[in-house]
């Protein structure tokens, strides 16, 4: 045995690293794993003694001072005696507010352009693909910044919903649209409110259930369980009637002009709605070439197969083209997300407070800290795409064909 | 043993970078050109004119150095800056000296390493509202919205001023002065705030100035002034004798009119004299030529000149010199004696 395996261990030669393929990779890897710890070395030594030369050190003790500064969207507790850790807080909470609303509108907008994209209706598919090629073909900033201008200066500033006779009015009499964003009414909660939005989720469960049970009575036996009309009875019915019954506990607090601004009901800053309404559009209009792509993967066959047996057109996407093309979708669908988070980074454009604004700008300007700043910048946006990322892979994996 | 020798050599290699960076002088002649950190634009004080030529009460700081360094006060770089970008400009050495309406503060001076040579303009932070909101004290502004340049100390104050008078604002965060008057004169913001100089120079770019009023109340102090970089002295006792330079010229009388009559032989008053470089060696102190200051004035005129082309009541900025005048005329500007 080991006269059959000794001869191949000694015939290795230092020459064997560059002609044989088996480690021809290894050797190229290695070399550029050494070039790479030597490049970043030389940065990092580079670095230290230019700090040391000009007596600056590394150091984030300025993190538990006061920030000294106001931001104008908190979503926690904060004011200018808060610190600088709470400042970036603020930031990292606004950068996932605007992340997180522009993925869900950013999604919404994709599916249904990529779907129509493929529609049969000449005018329809058209109207599509100039959307798409519009804003996939303008950088992302210039739509921020066109929304922003626009949104300053077509909109009435809060003043011209002033006097007697206001040029403007609120419309509905609940929504302000103004140069400074858009006020919308907010919910207060009063006593019994958590009853109505418990009979809420308790209705949404019923109609899951509801829905379960109609495919399973289905396929056990061939009956078709009528759910729309019921399902919307369950939808508004129990909740409306917890509502009155418990003498309508939640209310509405609307937006009413007092001094300089309107004051009550909730404010969509105009810097938020920009960005929102920019990354929302722009990455929509990838997400739909994504869609469109996902549905063309899908092998003709399977539609005239589903068609043959007699499904109808919308019946054949929702059961038979969108479930597999979702495998073919959400790979790229990962990428866009990560970049609608990096993209919100932007958002120092038209001054709303992202993390980039609050710890990477304000805070680095008025501590002059930059590289601790910078490196904590870089760390978040690190942890947040890596946990997209992850999540996406597990949400992936349990749509994927399972092979058996 | 191998990795240690060539990580020391790399060191020793950034050392001797760093080290041949802080003689700004050398780089400054070597480069021909001097790299003067401006604002983007801010009339009167750094904007450039009709034909792209930077003009202005900042600008002339910048051109007054040059002369004396290189002779030829148009041999400068200029590099517009945001509020937020200035120090890092300034810190990476980008720029070789700061004329940007900059606030000399302490944190400034030490923490952000660097050194302020002078005060050219001693300013207050302001606020501008337009006459038809009807306020008449920054008191009156409990819940406005407020535009800010970011990273500026005026940030800082109108949070304190604001806290202290247990009044609520929006902040209305904003890069540039040219985005400011965008979203002031939309109504997107009710009132500006920013240096008194800064408002003055705003207002006189509105298509009606007198619409809009600057609230008496001044919230702070700001003497704004040249900086360059903390470190390399020769450069900063450049930059803060041409200053000096500058403004002595006013109060001994030099001018552009007389400056080169003056210079070309010894007068009667010693320290114009040593001023001038026609008695003693004051230049060769500083590593320049004698007549470094007489260059220097020649560029655009002493403080006061300088004071009146640009921001003066004569200008659409329509400053008083207030402060800013002479000692002797009650003001505060005061250079230490040439000798
Ligand atoms: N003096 C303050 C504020 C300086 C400042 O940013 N001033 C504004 C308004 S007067 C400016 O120069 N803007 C010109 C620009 O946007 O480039 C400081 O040093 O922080």
């Amino acid at each position: 045995m080991s006269a059959l395996t000794d001869p191949h261990r000694e015939s290795f030669r230092l020459s064997m690293l560059l002609s044989d393929t088996r480690y021809r990779s290894y050797t190229f890897q290695g070399i550029a794993l050494a070039f790479l710890i030597a490049v970043m070395a030389f940065l990092g030594a580079n670095l230290l003694s230019n700090l040391a030369a000009q007596g600056l050190d590394i150091s984030y003790e300025f993190l538990g001072s006061p920030s000294g500064y106001d931001i104008n969207q908190r979503p926690i507790e904060y004011d200018s005696q808060s610190t600088h850790l709470r400042a970036s807080v603020v930031g990292i909470l606004n950068t996932l507010i605007v992340a997180v609303l522009a993925c869900v509108s950013a999604t919404v907008i994709g599916v249904f352009a990529g779907v129509l994209r493929l529609s049969n209706n000449w005018l329809v598919r058209k109207i599509m693909a100039i959307y798409v090629e519009a804003f996939r073909n303008v950088p992302v900033l210039i739509w921020i910044l066109i929304i922003f201008s626009i949104m300053t200066v077509s909109l009435p500033a809060p003043s011209a919903f002033r006097g007697e006779d206001p040029d403007s009015s609120l419309l509905f009499g609940a929504f302000a649209f103004t140069n400074r964003g858009v006020y919308i009414p907010a919910p207060i909660m009063g006593p019994g409110a958590w009853f109505v939005i418990g009979a809420f989720i308790a209705s949404i469960i019923g109609i899951i259930a509801l829905r379960r049970h109609a495919v399973k009575v289905l396929y056990d036996s061939g009956k078709v369980v009528k759910t729309f009309w019921p399902s919307v009875a369950l939808f508004f019915l129990p909740t409306l009637i917890v509502f009155f019954l418990l003498g309508r506990p939640i209310g509405l607090d609307l937006p009413a002009l007092k001094g300089f601004n309107f004051q009550g009901g909730i404010q969509l800053r105009g810097s938020l709605i920009a960005l929102w309404f920019a990354l929302s559009i722009y990455t929509g209009a990838f997400i739909a070439e994504n869609v469109r792509a996902g549905i063309q993967a899908i092998s003709r066959g399977q539609s005239e197969a589903a068609a043959a047996l007699g499904l109808r057109p919308r019946r054949i996407m929702n059961l038979v083209v969108l479930p597999q093309a979702l495998r073919v979708i959400i790979p790229p669908l990962v990428s866009h997300y990560l970049n609608i988070t990096k993209n919100s980074s932007l958002a120092i454009a038209v001054g709303y407070m992202d993390v980039t604004g609050t710890l990477g700008g304000i805070t680095l300007n008025q501590t002059g800290r930059a590289i601790e700043c910078v490196l904590l910048l870089m760390l978040f946006y690190l942890v947040i795409s890596l946990s997209i990322s992850t999540a996406m892979n597990i949400y992936n994996n349990s749509v994927k064909l399972r092979e058996r | 043993m191998k990795k240690t020798v060539f990580l020391g050599a790399l060191t020793a290699t950034s050392l001797i970078a760093g080290a041949a960076a802080a003689a700004t002088l050398d780089d400054v002649k070597a480069r021909g050109k001097l790299n003067c950190g401006v604002t983007t634009g801010l009339a009167g004080f750094s904007a450039p004119d009709a034909n792209g030529r930077w003009e202005g009460f900042d600008v002339a700081v910048c051109r007054a150095v040059a002369a004396a360094v290189l002779g030829d006060p148009e041999a400068v770089e200029f590099v517009s800056t945001t509020g937020k970008t200035r120090f890092t400009a300034l810190a990476s050495g980008e720029i070789d000296l700061l004329a940007r309406n900059t606030t000399w503060t302490f944190s400034r001076d030490t923490d952000l390493k660097f050194d302020f040579v002078g005060v050219n303009y001693y300013d207050g932070q302001g606020f501008i509202v337009p006459k038809a909101l009807g306020v008449t004290s920054a008191k009156d502004l409990d819940g406005a919205t407020v535009c800010i340049q970011t990273g500026s100390t005026t940030e800082l104050n109108l949070a304190d001023f604001f806290r202290k008078n247990g009044m609520s604002y929006e902040p209305v965060p904003i890069e540039t002065n040219a985005e400011a008057i965008q979203q002031y004169t939309a109504g997107a913001c009710d009132t500006y705030t920013t240096d008194a100089s800064g408002l003055a120079s705003t207002r006189a770019t509105f298509e009606t100035p007198s619409d809009h009023v600057i609230l008496p109340e001044i919230i702070s102090k700001e003497p704004l002034g040249p900086l360059v970089r903390h470190g390399d002295n020769d450069w900063g006792d450049i930059a803060r004798w041409t200053l000096n330079a500058l403004i002595a010229a006013e109060e001994l009388g030099v001018t552009s009119a007389n400056v080169a009559e003056m210079s070309a032989s010894a007068g009667t008053s010693p320290e114009v004299n040593r001023l001038l470089g026609t008695e003693g060696d004051l230049g060769a102190m500083i590593g320049l030529d004698a007549d470094w200051a007489a260059k220097a004035i020649a560029a655009n005129g002493n403080y006061g000149e300088i004071f009146e082309k640009t921001i003066g009541e004569n200008t659409p900025i329509g400053l008083a010199r207030g402060l800013n005048a002479q000692w002797t005329n009650g003001g505060l500007l005061y250079s230490p004696p040439f000798r």
